[in-house]
């Protein structure tokens, strides 16, 4: 008992307040999207969302004291040993998974199941984290930035066989961790670059991007000195940047799934699937809009209760917060993202362990990336990409991942103190 | 280098953080579109049709109630593919193509809303079909009202209701009225039209929220915008119920009408027009098919005699000119004037005649002279100005009685009749080109004159008034604590003073005790104040013409009965009168002799002239 009073000190309360507040204001959402005016149920019923979810939250509490309870050191030692396992469940799901909504990515037994594709977040984090808490590791090395990035792939691409594309692209967050530790700023320079050039191919027909490139090509030429390796450069560049135009076409319109490609197109143009993709964000966008600077109030929400937004207990359910809390809501729920974010981020920085640093960016990325994709989808800014809210939305196992990912982190800076510092940060 | 790179991060989570704000702010606070398009797309506005009013008698006997229909509705999302379709054909009686081309139509409209299947369906229909709308999913009744009629009588009187048509609507949105929507009824004849304001009530509104089916979710902020329909308001007619029917069977293969009112009031206790239509073919399913027949009935049962049909008044006109004379001091009531037939005809009676005689016995040449004092008094000594004079004064008398106008009953489409100004002679003649040789025939109700059968019992209502009237109308209360509209409370007085009337009013009563009605049509109990009229009709046999009231002192009931192509006045309208006197005042028939050769009588399939036999020489009693 001696230990647990010392735990309740030594962990971080701003983030189990955020942790907790979220959890509570994604159960009474649940219940709110879900809510069936004409029944009488209550928030606790099991057979209703809201109901299971409080059993979710329930467990993720048994889960919180089971990580409290294990050793800190057990995450460093046994990181290599869990993401290994992680994977050989990946694996397995292609084998024996249940496809649902196209992915096949739930491993069940008989009405319980979980998606394995959830879990393999905090495995990586914690494989990653390892690997880069070696202080010989440089990522300016292109062997060590390749094994750093190959634990990243191993599971994304495992995640991408199993049809599941959003959980896949959640693997891209752990740049941020990277660029912390080194990676050489041009790569997600050029990533952003690519971003950009690729959303203006969206906008812009092919053909005058083209030529827009060259007429800034020609400016330039007359800007720089005109030695022959700044015009090779400049050559060069040009040319890369009509590849990466041109290869962005063609991904577009020959390498996605026609289902894929409108997910992307309607962000230009709602109106191209107004009744498949464009119909959800506009059903969301909707919900969201309506709800005003106040909201409707709590349970008065009538797009997301009457199953005009889709989801919308799970990947949508920002919906109802927007409609139902309104601007205030929205306001409430994007602050106390961003302060987990931050805390975190402070926290990571002040580990004198690098494996808890690196872990810590870890966590903070992968939560900002759901963030930024949940809440950007339902506004209609980013594509529809199917990930939930972390700690709103309903599910059990995403809840049960996140609190994982994030008591991990939050034991091993309860023992920070404890710990040597084998390396300077 | 590091601890910039944590700030670059910290960096992008605020700049993220408040993009997503950002678009938020501009979704939720400052672009108003998604509130519009949340609202359209989750709240259903329902109309809610409040209850036509009820229209009663004057003795409380229901003339129009509601009766509740029930419509199948179709929502074509939620049909099975493997539906019964022969089944539900064979329970509703239509065939597969009906089945077929509505379905489609449905669809066409909407997968998603409800449209009408089949329409109104009658209580014993929807008992029998209610239990088996189950096994077609999809089908849903929607109940509604149509008017219903325990009766065939009243029809031109009631009117009817009908969807409002596209110019209808058109016309009423031009005049500002934004009430109607297309599928909407609305009273189309008689009352039902009049009253259409107070007897439709005001329509509620129910914003219904409801999910991305349709399916209705509860009230919208728990309906504090709704509002409640209002019902309308019920009509109480002072039409009696059992004299209109009595009225209705008297006039059985006649043409023509009968119109009683209450002279003190001027309310209707009857209005005929001949021949009549059931109310009941005008509402439900049938209305179209019941209505093209009738429009076709070549007899004209829609077209409202009563109101419509302009008739020379023949000698009932007499009574007009008898007390425009005496009121205007050209004669007295002691002038007497043999039967010279010299211009006019006659027929055998006693000569000379007083005036009380010349209304008992309807001389014609008495009243050739009455008029020619009216119109020619000398006050001129050029005979075509002092004619011009003379009739324009005749002229405003004669208006005072409400004639050649249109009287205001509460009543669509009644017609002014025919009353000629002098500019009329002016355009026929040319000015001052005209005198009395040439408008004499006025003097017996007949040439340029048209009166429908209300103006005659208008007539009737200001001799039993002795020179006052209300406009004939037929609502005494609107609503059950209500009051007539306004105009009906206001007395209108004719030109002539009450004792004027004494002479005529008494040759009235000798005209019906032993003057130029027929002795069969007498009334032993009541004294009977009438004048006979017979009106040339050149397309055929004369018009049949009688106003009356009773009794002669206070009186309580004024009548006009019109019956066309039937000859002599005495014989067919008078006896008609007078039942209809006896049954309103006694509410029994004690000349069941009377009553049953009235109703023998048939002026339409076959013509009975046996009255009319060795009078023809002597028109214009």
């Amino acid at each position: 008992m001696a230990r647990d009073e010392k735990l309740v000190k030594t962990i971080d309360l701003p983030l189990l307040f955020i942790y907790l507040t979220l959890l509570f204001m994604g159960w009474i959402t649940i219940y709110a999207s879900e809510l069936d005016v004409n029944a009488d149920t209550n928030a606790w019923d099991l057979n209703i969302s809201s109901g299971r979810q409080l059993l979710f939250i329930g467990t993720s509490s048994i889960l919180i004291i089971l990580i409290m309870a294990t050793d800190y050191k057990f995450y460093d030692v046994f990181s290599y040993f869990i993401f290994g396992a992680i994977l050989l469940v990946l694996v397995a799901v292609l084998g024996i998974g249940k496809t649902v909504a196209g992915s096949k990515s739930w491993l069940g037994v008989g009405s319980f199941g979980v998606q394995p594709s959830e879990f393999a977040k905090f495995a990586t984090s914690l494989a990653l984290a390892k690997y880069l808490s070696n202080p010989l590791i440089r990522l300016d090395r292109w062997p060590d930035l390749n094994r750093a990035l190959a634990i990243i792939a191993v599971p994304a691409i495992l995640i991408l066989l199993q049809n599941d594309t959003g959980s896949t692209l959640v693997f891209s967050a752990f740049v941020i961790p990277l660029f912390r530790e080194g990676l050489p700023a041009w790569i997600p320079n050029l990533g952003v670059g690519v971003v950009f050039l690729f959303v203006l191919t969206l906008i812009i027909p092919e053909a005058w991007l083209l030529g827009a490139i060259g007429l800034l090509a020609v400016v330039f030429f007359f800007l720089i000195d005109k030695t022959i390796n700044n015009i090779i450069a400049l050559v060069v560049i040009a040319l890369v940047v009509c590849g990466v135009v041109i290869g962005a076409n063609f991904f577009i319109n020959d390498v996605l799934q026609p289902h894929q490609q409108n997910r992307i197109k309607v962000l230009v143009n709602p109106n191209i699937d107004p009744l498949g993709v464009g119909w959800n964000v506009t059903q969301s966008k909707n919900a969201i809009g309506s709800g005003g600077f106040l909201g409707k109030g709590y349970l008065q929400g009538t797009q997301t209760k009457f199953d005009f937004v889709p989801e919308q207990s799970t990947d949508f359910i920002f919906c109802t917060i927007g409609e139902e809390f309104g601007f205030l809501g929205s306001i409430l729920v994007c602050g106390l993202f961003l302060g987990m974010l931050w805390r975190l981020v402070y926290l990571a920085d002040r580990q004198k362990m690098k494996f808890s640093r690196v872990y810590g960016y870890c966590v903070a990325a992968i939560l900002f990336f759901h963030f930024t994709i949940n809440i950007g989808m339902t506004v209609g800014l980013l594509p529809v990409i199917g990930i939930p809210l972390p700690f709103i939305s309903y599910g059990g196992s995403s809840l049960w991942s996140f609190t994982i990912l994030l008591f991990i982190f939050l034991k091993l800076d309860a023992h920070r103190g404890q710990m040597l510092a084998r390396e300077a940060a | 280098m590091f601890d910039s790179r944590q700030r670059v991060i910290v960096f992008v989570f605020i700049l993220v953080a408040f993009t997503m704000l950002a678009r938020l702010f501009y979704m939720q606070v400052i672009d108003d579109s998604y509130k519009e398009a949340a609202a359209n797309i989750s709240l259903q506005r329902i109309v809610e049709y409040p209850y036509r009013g009820i229209i009663y008698d004057r003795k409380g006997r229901i003339c129009v109630y509601n009766v509740p229909v029930y419509d199948v509705m179709v929502l074509p999302k939620e049909v099975k593919k493997n539906m019964d379709t022969l089944r539900f054909c064979s329970l509703f009686t239509i065939t597969k193509e009906e089945f077929i081309k509505t379905m489609t139509a449905a669809r066409t409209y909407s997968k998603v809303k409800p449209s009408p299947f089949i329409k109104q369906l009658s209580h014993t229909e929807f008992a029998r079909i209610q239990d088996q709308l189950i096994d077609f999913p999809g089908f849903f009744i929607s109940p509604r009202t149509v008017r219903g009629y325990d009766h065939p009588s009243m029809g031109v009187a009631l009117g009817y209701i009908g969807e409002i048509s596209a110019g209808k609507l058109d016309k009423l949105k031009a005049e500002g009225n934004n009430y109607y929507r297309s599928g909407d009824y609305i009273g189309i004849a008689g009352l039902e039209n009049f009253y259409e304001e107070q007897l439709r009530g005001k329509r509620g509104v129910k914003f219904m929220m409801v999910d991305v089916n349709g399916i209705q979710k509860g009230h919208y902020k728990d309906g504090v915008f709704d509002t409640a329909a209002i019902r309308g308001e019920n009509l109480h007619t002072s039409v009696d119920l059992e004299l209109q029917k009595f009225g209705e069977e008297l006039m059985i293969n006649k043409k023509g009408s009968i119109i009683c009112i209450d002279p003190k009031t001027g309310e209707i206790l009857a209005m005929v027009s001949s021949p009549t239509y059931d109310p009941n073919l005008l509402r439900g399913r049938e209305f179209s098919k019941n209505y093209m027949a009738l429009q076709r009935d070549p007899l004209k049962p829609l077209f409202n005699r009563a109101l419509m049909a302009p008739y020379p008044p023949g000698s009932i006109f007499k009574t007009l000119q008898a007390l425009t004379a005496l009121q205007e001091g050209v004669m007295d009531s002691n002038m007497t004037w043999p039967c010279v037939q010299d211009v006019v005809h006659c027929h055998p009676h006693p000569n000379p005649c007083n005036l009380r005689q010349s209304i008992q016995w309807s001389c014609n040449p008495y009243y050739l002279q009455v008029y020619r004092r009216i119109i020619n008094q000398h006050v001129s000594g050029n005979t075509f100005l002092d004619t011009r004079i003379g009739y324009d004064k005749w002229h405003q008398y004669i208006s005072s009685f409400g004639i050649g106008k249109k009287l205001g009953i509460d009543m669509p489409s009644e017609k002014k009749g025919i009353l000629r100004t002098i500019a009329y002679y002016d355009r026929i003649y040319g000015e001052k080109h005209w005198k009395y040789s040439n408008v004499y025939s006025l003097s017996i109700g007949q040439g340029e004159l048209g009166l429908s059968p209300l103006h005659m019992a208008n007539m009737a209502c200001i001799l039993a008034n002795r020179g006052y009237y209300y406009t004939p109308h037929f609502v005494r209360k609107i609503g059950d604590k209500g009051q007539p509209l306004p105009q009906y409370l206001e007395r209108h007085q004719t030109m002539i003073r009450p004792e004027h009337f004494e002479a005529i009013v008494t040759g009235m009563k000798w005209a019906v005790l032993q003057g130029t009605v027929w002795s069969q049509a007498r009334m032993k109990t009541v004294e009977i104040c009438g004048k006979t009229g017979t009106a040339q009709n050149p397309h055929g046999k004369d018009h049949s013409i009688f106003i009356c009231f009773a009794p002669k002192d206070n009186p309580k009931i004024a009548v006009a009965t019109v019956v066309e192509n039937s000859g002599f006045g005495g014989f067919v309208a008078a006896p008609i009168a007078t039942l209809m006197v006896e049954k309103y005042l006694n509410d029994t028939i004690s000349r069941q002799n009377l009553y049953k050769h009235m109703l023998t009588r048939d002026f339409i399939h076959k013509d009975t002239t046996e009255d009319g036999k060795g009078r023809e020489a002597g028109k214009n009693h």
